[in-house]
């Protein structure tokens, strides 16, 4: 009889413990970074790509960081009032609809589809899809000189089909999860090139101390949007927005970040098409 | 344990076959330390591509820097993950491992069909899943909680049928003097039974807390940020992510190796406060509708090396057969149960007298046994 | 219901189960292989063997498939150069073989090992007392026995080999069910649910005959001592 009571006690005594360790790691899970002050703007970008969003030693850096910043400085919030959250490519228009972040700025290209679902500003940039090689190739110049060469690109991206259908129909594909790895496949060789959007592969070729070069002929254009939600008050949040990324321009601190950002590349925006006039959503 | 275990496969070597070991030990040593060489070489000096082992790209893989930003915050995410799941497990498990076993067959059906549905679905399949469909139901950190749930759904599945075969492996007295003290049969389950087997099946848990860690690492593929996922992070800044995944492959490996250790460690512990056999299961048992699997392994536990001593336990009585209803049948089907000497001599005494009647007053399952054979 | 029909119509979902079936049957049967050299190997009275052995099983058992997937590919293709094939799809699916069997092998092993503790002493005594060495008791004495012995656990290693094989996504198989799944939720969100029951009830439907099997097999089997 004693040992069944001490059986339930330790029973007892085991559970409420496992209770408790359960508490603390839910509640340290899910109330880690609300740092939901009275006046702060929560900004969606990429932690993961040099260049454009990246996050370092809790700090971030990059084009679209930079441009964030200016955007929000502009609207009224000092930095330490900016809080950053990771938007992944696919959650994106989620993270806006149910109010997670008030903008994004990841690498978010505006599309027709995407306009059903959420509110553009900008645009702040204009990319294009593109290629990067190793620095000593010289045989790929375009999308079109990629039959029987092998391609990488992040899995469940549609830039790899483009060049297959539009451009080389003998191209050989690789997905990986990210550009790191494609960029690493590039440079031991098991891959000829890497596509995606040429500011995005100025930021890895940046990163390869001079072994991998963009080859620089876009072969799309993309316009790289501030993504917002679609309500009432979206059209006057546009505005305030376009105006400051027209600031930005006009002042000189639009090309300085890119410059800042492409860094050793050698690579120039297309001055076709930039510096963008950003006039969506008004 | 290996040498001890071994020795009985061969004739202790003489002084021609222990020379003939060495010559095997010195040719296997030049062998390994070849392919060593050989893998060192063809990454120092790749066909294309860039010398692996340099200071440039294994620095910025393992300096104060890549710990502080991101193997650290990586193997938080990694643990606290973890934790919840094996948490979530145990209780799922508990739930559904003592609804498996209660008298109503309904509740019975409905909790095995469910553990076996989550024992069979792969967990990735169930992670991209969640994923997609918390992101979409607008839920807050979906990668976190899908991992955490599918890793709960999984391993709890495999946590109820530890408490299964927990309760199944318990001697038949703990039942039988929980009855004859007036219990009911839930109350016997409930009040004696499941809580020893708990202590039972805690070290079989902490092998399956290496389970659970290792599967965290799927998170990565749907982006979670945990070690895998950050070690990624950390390699695409420097394009070292060889340098970064090696880096964290050793820090997986020794957290998993120190858990293991951990399981060994623990049946004697619990040993002291339970009536059943605590073992560290070396296979978590997934094979579905199979009762005998947890049963397998356990055995080959506890028989010392290649054999000597008996079993302690009936194969079959063990874990799936556990249902506490048909204790005396299944046992007594078996045949040869230690722990009944008397069931052994009314079998012995049947293959004398194969051909003769002979019950006596015995127990009816004998008859089964005898018309088995 | 006519979701389901649309989902079938538009995508192959039985080929990407076959892709899964495929790196399954392969790496089962070089994971057997090498399982069953480890297991010689571990039990054999030469030290060296018995610590790689050792070291091997320790090593893949406490590494995530995950990590051991992609540096199938960043690691020995990449680097290391391992390649079987000039097409990409054929090299990732053998890529993703090795990488399934490497892992597997260390878990085969276990169980074997497991089935050998099951064979009495006396086996191996008497296979000594009749002049037998070590390769021809441990080949023609002790494995025949301990295969029996090891059935449900090798069982539960092919379960979990096939519920595996959607970790080659990690190894850029990109048709196998995992993948095949992202793809599909990403283009229909609006039946997330039935896409996940088609790939879950697959799943079940192709591994309750293998746990029957191993089952009935274990109990056909079972050597009554």
């Amino acid at each position: 009889m004693t040992q069944r009571t001490t059986m339930r006690a330790w029973l007892r005594k085991g559970l409420a413990a496992l209770c408790a360790l359960a508490c603390t790691v839910g509640v340290a899970a899910c109330g880690s970074d609300e740092a939901d002050g009275d006046h702060v703007i929560k900004v969606g970008i990429k932690f993961d790509q040099p260049g454009l969003g990246f996050k370092k030693s809790g700090t971030y850096e990059g084009f679209d960081v930079d441009v964030a910043r200016y955007i929000a400085n502009q609207l009224g919030y000092t930095d330490s009032e900016i809080v950053f959250k990771e938007a992944p490519s696919k959650q994106r228009e989620a993270m806006l609809q149910n109010g997670d972040v008030d903008m994004i700025l990841a690498t978010y290209s505006i599309t027709d589809e995407r306009k059903k679902a959420v509110d553009f500003a900008g645009p702040y940039f204009v990319a294009g899809q593109d290629l990067m090689v190793r620095a000593n190739d010289t045989s790929i110049k375009g999308p079109q000189d990629l039959n029987g060469k092998r391609l990488c690109s992040v899995t469940g991206s549609t830039s790899a089909k483009v060049v297959k259908e539009k451009f080389a129909k003998e191209v050989q594909l690789m997905e990986q999860p990210g550009y790191a790895e494609c960029a690493t496949a590039l440079l031991s060789g098991i891959v000829d090139a890497v596509t995606t959007d040429d500011i995005i592969l100025a930021g890895l070729a940046a990163a390869s101390r001079g072994k991998l070069k963009v080859v620089g002929k876009p072969f799309t254009e993309e316009y790289y949007g501030v993504g917002i939600k679609k309500d009432a008050d979206s059209k006057e949040f546009a505005t305030k927005i376009n105006d400051a990324i027209e600031e930005m321009e006009k002042t000189g601190e639009w090309e300085r970040a890119i410059e800042h950002a492409t860094e050793g590349t050698g690579y120039k925006p297309n001055p076709k098409y930039n510096p963008p006039k950003p006039d969506e959503g008004e | 344990m290996a040498a001890n275990e071994s020795a009985l496969l061969f004739d202790q070597p003489g002084p021609r076959m222990r020379k003939r070991i060495k010559i095997i030990n010195w040719i296997a040593a030049i062998v390994f330390v070849a392919l060593v060489v050989l893998i060192l070489t063809r990454l120092y000096n790749p066909p294309d591509g860039e010398n692996q082992l340099s200071w440039e790209l294994w620095k910025p893989a393992i300096d104060g820097e890549a710990w502080a930003d991101f193997y650290l915050p990586g193997l938080w995410a990694t643990l606290r993950a973890t934790f919840l799941a094996v948490i979530g497990a145990v209780v799922f498990g508990l739930f559904f491992g003592v609804g498996r076993l209660i008298p109503n067959a309904v509740v019975r059906g409905v909790c095995g069909i469910v553990i076996e549905f989550c024992r069979a679905v792969p967990v990735l399949i169930m992670m991209i899943f969640f994923w997609r469909w918390f992101a979409f139901m607008d839920l807050p950190s979906p990668a976190y909680w899908s991992v955490v749930l599918s890793l709960v759904l999984y391993n709890g599945s495999v946590v109820a049928e530890l408490v299964r075969s927990g309760v199944g492996n318990l001697p038949n007295g703990q039942h039988e003097a929980a009855v004859a003290l007036g219990l009911t049969r839930t109350q016997s389950l409930l009040s004696v039974e499941v809580p020893q087997a708990i202590y039972a099946m805690l070290p079989a848990a902490v092998t399956q807390l290496v389970v659970v860690l290792k599967d965290t690492a799927l998170g990565s593929i749907i982006m979670y940020t945990d070690l895998l996922q950050e070690s990624r992070r950390l390699g695409s800044m420097y394009f070292n992510i060889l340098q970064t995944l090696v880096v964290a492959g050793v820090v997986y490996f020794i957290l998993c190796w120190l858990l293991s250790r951990l399981a060994e460690w623990l049946p004697v512990r619990m040993q002291q406060r339970t009536m059943a056999p605590t073992e560290a299961e070396p296979v978590a048992p997934i094979a579905i509708l199979d009762p005998s699997n947890a049963n397998q392994i356990a055995v080959a536990h506890e028989e010392r090396p290649l054999g000597g001593s008996q079993r302690l336990y009936h194969v079959h009585h063990r874990g799936t057969n556990a249902s506490i209803r048909n204790w005396r049948r299944t046992r007594y089907t078996q045949g040869y149960d230690e722990t009944q000497p008397q069931s052994q001599k009314v079998r012995n005494e049947h293959r004398h007298h194969q051909h003769h009647h002979h019950h006596g007053g015995q127990d009816d399952a004998s008859t089964q046994s005898g018309t088995k054979r | 219901m006519e979701g389901f029909i649309s989902l079938f119509q538009q995508y192959n979902v039985p080929a990407a189960f076959l892709v899964n079936l495929e790196l399954t049957f392969w790496s089962a049967l070089f994971s057997a292989v090498l399982g069953v050299i480890l297991v010689l190997m571990r039990i054999s009275p030469v030290a060296s063997m018995r610590h790689v052995a050792g070291g091997y099983v320790e090593l893949f058992k406490n590494m995530p498939l995950t990590i051991i997937m992609v540096f199938m590919v960043l690691g020995a293709f990449a680097q290391l150069k391992l390649s079987f094939s000039d097409n990409f799809d054929t090299n990732f699916f053998w890529l993703a073989v090795v990488g399934l069997s490497l892992y597997t092998a260390a878990f085969v092993c276990e169980s074997l090992r497991s089935g050998i503790n099951t064979v009495p002493l006396g086996q191996a005594e008497a296979a000594r007392a009749m002049g037998l060495n070590f390769m021809q008791s441990a080949t023609l004495i002790i494995m025949p026995q301990a295969l029996r012995g090891s059935v449900a656990p090798l069982g539960n290693t092919l379960i979990a080999l096939l519920k595996n094989s959607t970790v080659a996504a990690a190894a850029s198989v990109a048709t196998e069910t995992s993948s095949l799944m992202s793809e599909m939720i990403e283009f229909r969100p609006d039946v997330i649910i039935q896409i996940f029951l088609i790939f879950a009830f697959g799943y079940v439907i192709l591994i309750i005959p293998i746990g029957l099997l191993t089952t009935f097999l274990s109990n056909k089997l079972a050597v009554r001592r």
